[in-house]
């Protein structure tokens, strides 16, 4: 007869501490470069800027959406939370602690999970289900058939049944199983923020949809907050309450979803809006409303970065780099446009020009 | 996330399991009628080698002056004597024991070895790599033939010698494959869901890194068999492995080789056994490849 004591599975560490206004992440001055391979030597040392200072709260209990063009910092950024990558400046505070700080790297790990875009490659073929989900709670210490047990609970709770799909091998399941799978694994250490890297992006139309629906009635019963990267925005407007659109390692716009969607500031998301595909023939677009492809990270264009691609661009913006401007309450955007006396024509006056005019 | 608590979770229940990975290998492997030929041809090799006293007709050392260089077919000596005389049939007998233990031997021992050294140096990446890898590539830099002779000659002549030379030629062959395989597994993204996961590194590798790079390893180490024993050969041929009157192929080639205008066919005996020996691993080496090559 065991003790209470031993099948109890060890408390987490860390609950609810700030109370629900804190942002459970706040991502701050977040800067990671990547070396460029056989740069440096008799030449200048060249860095790609993949993320080159972001700032962001993650709220709780919200889902943040991420979007933007393919090398724009998605997941450099997602690694960067992750703790995959180290940043080279910036911190990351956790409930309102900093992590590797206050909070110990091995503690924020078990709050934080991922699940990956290529279902296939984030199992290990050679594990069974079961083992692959019992992996993580098995390194913090669960006795194997209370992982075992967990694993199956979690396998129910995806809606693959364990009896069916438990000892199965990865190869031996569809791509929308396995991302249930991958799903189920993250969450076997009852983590806090689940952080979706295009997780439903290889997925055919039909499962993507079931996938999603899971996504959200999961988050509803463990009371889950999601960061979600995407790069279809039609998905993130079905999943996010608020949404950040990033270009070339920057933050260019973030918002709420009705503000971004609706009533968007940044010409950046203007364009990406409208290169959604359109329901209605009568409005559909011949003209590409982005041209080109993103500048190179390497070499990033001066002050605002976006102004080489922009309609709206004039000769302030490619001198002074916008700051993240605060549109409203609910909304900031990195334009010009939006800066009281930034000098762009569209801005708005400030009080005393207003005045003297 | 109460729902999941010791108190209403039921014991696990009994599961079926799907067939694992390496009884797919096997499944394979038994299709493949090329791979069970040189298993078997391997399997008799080893099984003469074994009871080489049982089945060898002559003592293997004992000569005669008035019967030496008897060709093939002679009354009583079915493959002909050696240039003293010696039964051939008894000596390549005898001489499957040491070639194959000249063989064998350096290979699981470097397969150990270099394991270890290319996996730490794939899964640190980065200057630990570096510095491991470079350290290797100079003693890779190095002709295998060049690098085994070179380090038998410091060694002096022997078996124990040549054996412990050949391991070493291998270690940074084998270091080399198992660093490349393990840089590849190490950017997958379970790896990284295992690091986010807070595992430490041991654990890492031994849970998800070692099962996924051990086989491809493994297929590459059955493929240094034959080349051991080439090398091996190459070894006793000089002088530097085995020594007379023991039998070696690569010893018997050498000292039959002044008998090669008298009587070809005998001479080239050592040299058959040596080829057919060594391209059954490599067959073997081969199908094993395939088998473990799970989009087939």
């Amino acid at each position: 007869m065991r003790t209470v004591a031993e099948t109890t599975i060890p408390e987490l560490p860390l609950g609810e501490r700030g109370g629900p206004a804190q942002p459970l992440i706040s991502a701050r001055g977040l800067i990671k470069h990547f070396p460029v391979k056989g740069s440096g030597f008799l030449q200048p040392k060249k860095v790609v800027r993949a993320v080159d200072g972001v700032d962001f709260d993650i709220l709780k209990g919200e889902t943040l959406g991420v979007v933007g063009e393919s090398g724009c910092g998605k997941s450099t950024t997602a690694r960067l939370l992750m703790q995959l990558i180290i940043p080279d400046q910036g911190d990351i505070l956790f409930d309102g602690e900093t992590v590797g700080g206050a909070l110990p790297l091995a503690q924020y790990r078990r709050q934080v999970q991922m699940v990956f875009q290529d279902s296939y490659a984030s199992l290990n073929p050679r594990l069974t289900i079961e083992e692959s989900i019992a992996f993580a709670p098995r390194v913090h210490g669960v006795p194997q058939a209370k992982a075992i047990a967990r694993a199956h609970d979690l396998l129910h709770r995806v809606g693959l049944e364990p009896v069916r799909f438990a000892g199965r091998y990865p190869h031996e399941l569809s791509g929308g199983q396995r991302q249930r799978v991958n799903i189920a694994r993250a969450l076997a250490l009852e983590p806090r923020l689940v952080i979706l890297d295009e997780a439903v992006s290889a997925l055919d139309k039909s499962v993507e949809a079931q996938v999603l629906n899971l996504l959200l009635d999961l988050k509803r019963d463990f009371g889950l907050t999601y960061l979600f990267i995407s790069h279809d925005l039609n998905v993130v407007r079905f999943m996010c309450d608020r949404v950040m659109v990033m270009y070339l390692g920057k933050v260019a716009e973030v918002g709420t979803r009705e503000a971004i969607y609706e009533n968007t500031k940044h010409p950046y998301s203007a364009a990406l809006l409208a290169s959604m595909p359109k329901m209605d023939p009568a409005e559909r677009t011949e003209e590409p409303p982005l041209s080109g492809d993103p500048p190179n990270p390497i070499d990033p264009p001066s002050g605002c970065r976006f102004h080489t691609r922009c309609s709206m661009a004039e000769g302030v913006c490619s001198a002074t780099p916008p700051p993240l401007a605060v549109v409203s309450s609910e909304q900031r955007a990195a334009c010009l446009m939006s800066v009281p006396g930034s000098g762009h024509s569209h801005a708005p006056k400030p009080a005393a020009e207003l005045m003297e005019a | 996330m109460a729902a999941i608590t010791a108190d209403i979770v039921p014991a696990p229940i009994a599961v079926p399991r799907s067939p694992g990975f390496w009884s797919g290998v096997l499944h394979r492997l038994c299709r493949d009628p090329v791979a069970l030929a040189a298993l078997a041809v391997l399997i008799v090799i080893v099984a003469i080698a074994i009871l080489a006293p049982y089945i060898a007709p002559y003592d293997p050392t004992k000569g005669s002056v008035i019967r030496r260089l008897k060709p093939i077919g002679t009354e009583g000596y079915f493959l002909g004597t050696d240039e003293l005389g010696r039964d051939m049939l008894s000596r390549l007998i005898y001489g499957a024991r040491l070639s194959l233990i000249m063989g064998v031997v350096p290979v699981p021992i470097a397969f150990v070895i270099g394991s270890i050294i290319g996996i730490v140096a794939g899964y640190a990446g980065g200057l630990t790599n570096t510095l491991i890898m470079r350290t290797v590539d100079v003693f890779y830099a190095f002709p295998s033939v060049l690098l085994a002779v070179a380090l038998s000659g410091a060694l002096g002549s022997g078996l124990t010698n040549a054996l412990v030379s050949l391991t070493v030629v291998f270690i940074p062959q084998i270091a080399r494959v198992a660093e490349s395989v393990t840089t590849q597994i190490r950017s997958l993204d379970y790896v990284d869901a295992a690091r986010a996961s807070g595992a430490p590194a041991f654990t890492i590798i031994r849970v998800h890194v070692l099962g996924n790079v051990l086989g491809p390893i493994f297929v590459f180490a059955t493929s240094l068999i034959s080349v051991s024993m080439i090398l091996a050969s190459g070894l006793s041929f000089l002088g530097l492995g085995v020594r007379p009157p023991d039998a070696e192929w690569g010893l018997m080639l050498n000292t039959l080789r002044t008998a090669i205008y008298n009587n070809p066919a005998v001479a080239a005996l050592p040299g058959v056994m040596i080829f057919v020996t060594s391209i059954c691993f490599n067959l073997f080496s081969d199908g094993l490849r395939q088998a473990m090559d799970v989009k087939s």
